[in-house]
């Protein structure tokens, strides 16, 4: 990993439960993003992987809340920030990309203009400065004929038009992370791949890093330098894209590879993993996968298993992998 | 100042939003389209409001006649100025009669007045076209009071939530648990008996339902994507209310405008009918009629004129506001494939 930019360190994030408990669907989570580097934080749905993201910027919904852990960006403490400082830090240290281009643009406003604000948001520039900047965005975007683009409204564009316009916004205000939360799930397979293709390339030409929150293994093939899996609100694997995706330790990432369909002879069955996520109050006490797991030991129902370390940057968390490891 | 300067500079006022929106509206292609099709869906009762506002316009502008040592001359509106000066007579006559309804004494005017005249002998036509400026007055004062109220409490309380919501909701809900026209009696009693003070007595009981409607359709805005991407680029609350909440509630003014502003004119048509109302609207020249159909043989033009403008007007803006509704509400709008 290159110099750090954002380091998480044992972020809690809880919603409330029954009665007085807090549950937390985040949970002492370690996530970090060197300077121009791609992360995928990949889980299913209701990981708590998109509550992380919104952890980050300090925009959990209520009446959720952060418990603790520290969200650093380029060693500057973001926790405990007064909400003017921290909305100079939205947008311009760090973007978001949310998943439906289709209702993350204001309607009655025209493209244009929602970029151009967004450029006239952190930095003070005269209008025809920003406006030039915005078409040059559009361009960057790769929107076709920018100009005439520029006046249109969201309900004009296609969807793949939509996000890239979104990636404009996002990019407006040259932040060091992007982070783009599920950016391809709306879109068409072959608008998936142009959008993937172009935050790539985005990324290198600027620099700017990328957090990468999805389900998709395939997305995190594209684009993603490391990667990290999450499960019921815990990361229990991460490694870099080869480590992870190529010789999986975690037998919840190995099932997730495993049922990919693009792994299995065509009429063949897809390997499934038993089970469903449990919900955030009936996580089980020992390992949170022990109920699907097919590797299961008594001490996986008793003891929630540590941080098992691979080499430079790798590591899971399951008492199989452990002991494996110890022989 | 003088009320009827107060009137001038009122319709320049208006006269000049009107040429705002205009222009505003030729420039946007959406507000053009619409614009264009409310015409074609209901072109008699836009033709219908454009006259009321026509002769309300012609009735604000007024001026005095410069006749030195004269002072006390009242001014003259336009609409005055197309009756003749002396357009009296001494009491009822019916419509173009040539005689006195009671006694047959000859007019002064024979066979001119086309809708007769009232008990004070005057023309009953000039009377009814003169309500129209009251009735527009009423319906638009009033909007003017009360909607920029419940656009602001509703947004304040629908966005921020606690503890503004709950004084609002509070004021809310008191104010809808009083029977509204006992209100609406109370307040005229304390604020007196102008116009502007019964359009303000008018917005007090008015501006709730909307206040309410604002308040619901801000509580969904507010969790919306957009507003959350808005959020994520570090944009203020304030300005997330102005630029994006604000703009996108756009729609049901309009239509709350058109809806409510018939529901307050026949409001005074009440307050009138129990003696509060406006001098000259149509609500006071009903109101007189109650006499009037108790006499033999009776009375009927001053009753069925006031009632066939008020009638018309309601009728025409309803079907506008129809209209305004279903163009501009994605929902019912078929988009042509």
């Amino acid at each position: 990993m290159s110099e750090a930019l954002l380091e998480v360190e044992g972020l809690v994030t809880s919603f409330p439960g029954a009665g007085d408990v807090r549950l937390p669907v985040v949970d002492r989570v370690d996530v970090a993003v060197g300077r121009g580097e791609a992360v995928a934080l990949v889980g299913e749905s209701g990981c708590g992987k998109s509550m992380t993201a919104l952890s980050i910027v300090g925009l959990v919904p209520k009446p959720g809340r952060i418990d603790a852990g520290s969200v650093r960006m380029a060693g500057r403490e973001l926790r405990g920030l007064p909400v003017t400082a921290l909305r100079r830090v939205r947008g311009a240290e760090i973007a978001m990309i949310f998943q439906e281009p289709a209702t993350s643009l204001n309607p009655v406003q025209t493209v244009g203009a929602q970029v151009v604000e967004a450029i006239t948001l952190h930095e003070s520039i005269a209008r025809g400065e920003a406006r030039r900047r915005a078409l040059a965005l559009f361009e960057q975007v790769g929107i076709p004929d920018p100009s005439a683009r520029f006046g249109a409204y969201p309900h004009q564009l296609s969807g793949g038009l939509k996000q890239r316009v979104m990636i404009a916004i996002a990019l407006a205000a040259r932040p060091d992370l992007l982070i783009a939360d599920e950016p391809t799930t709306a879109l068409d397979v072959t608008i998936q791949a142009q959008i993937l293709e172009l935050l790539r390339g985005l990324a290198r030409e600027t620099g700017t890093a990328i957090l990468l929150i999805t389900h998709d293994l395939g997305v995190v093939n594209e684009i993603a330098d490391r990667v990290a899996v999450m499960y019921a609100g815990r990361i229990v694997e991460e490694g870099t894209r080869v480590e992870v995706l190529g010789a999986p330790r975690h037998p919840y990432t190995q099932g997730l590879l495993r049922s990919m369909p693009a792994r299995v002879a065509p009429g063949e069955r897809l390997a499934e993993i038993p089970g469903v996520v449990p919900a955030p109050d009936a996580w089980p006490s020992g390992c949170r996968f022990a109920d699907r797991c097919a590797l299961v030991m008594d001490l996986c129902r008793a003891r929630e298993p540590e941080r098992t370390v691979f080499g430079a940057n790798a590591a899971a968390r399951c008492h199989a992998v452990a002991a494996e490891a110890a022989r | 100042m003088e009320g009827h300067v107060l009137g001038n500079l009122f319709a320049a006022a208006l006269i000049g939003l009107a040429l705002v929106a205009a222009w505003r509206v030729r420039r946007s292609a959406f507000w053009r389209e619409r614009c264009a099709e409310i015409m074609r869906r209901r072109p008699i009762a836009t033709v219908v409001v454009a006259l009321y506002l026509g002769v309300a316009l012609l009735d604000s502008v007024a001026w005095r006649d410069a006749q030195p040592g004269e002072a006390s001359v009242e001014a003259r509106s336009l609409l005055d100025r197309a009756f003749p000066t002396d357009f009296r007579e001494r009491s009822y006559s019916a419509p173009l009669a040539s005689v006195e309804f009671y006694g047959g004494e000859p007019l002064a005017h024979p066979r001119r007045h086309l809708l007769g005249t009232d008990i004070l002998g005057r023309d009953v036509l000039h009377l009814a076209l003169g309500g129209a400026r009251v009735a527009l007055l009423i319906g638009g004062l009033t909007s003017l009071i009360a909607i920029p109220l419940a656009i602001l409490l509703g947004l304040a309380a629908g966005y921020f939530g606690g503890r503004i919501d709950d004084l609002v909701f509070f004021v809310l809900s008191t104010l809808a648990s009083m029977p509204s026209i006992l209100l609406l009696v109370a307040l005229i009693m304390v604020l007196g008996r102008g116009p502007v003070q019964v359009c303000l007595a008018l917005a007090v009981t008015s501006w709730v339902n909307f206040c309410r409607v604002v308040r619901g359709e801000t509580l969904k805005l507010r969790e919306l994507d957009y507003v959350s991407a808005a959020r994520a680029l570090g944009v203020s609350e304030l300005r997330i209310v102005w630029r994006h909440v604000l703009p996108n509630l756009s729609h049901l003014v309009v239509i709350t405008f058109v809806l409510t502003f018939s529901q307050l004119v026949l409001s005074e048509a009440i307050l009138s009918w129990l003696g509060v109302g406006i001098d000259g609207s149509w609500g006071q020249m009903i109101d007189q009629a109650r006499d009037e159909l108790a006499r033999d043989p009776i009375i009927a033009w001053n009753l069925v004129a006031a009632s066939t403008a008020l009638f018309a007007l309601i009728l025409a803006v309803n079907r506008v506001g129809d209209a305004v509704r279903d163009v501009l509400d994605p929902r019912t709008l078929r988009e042509p494939t």
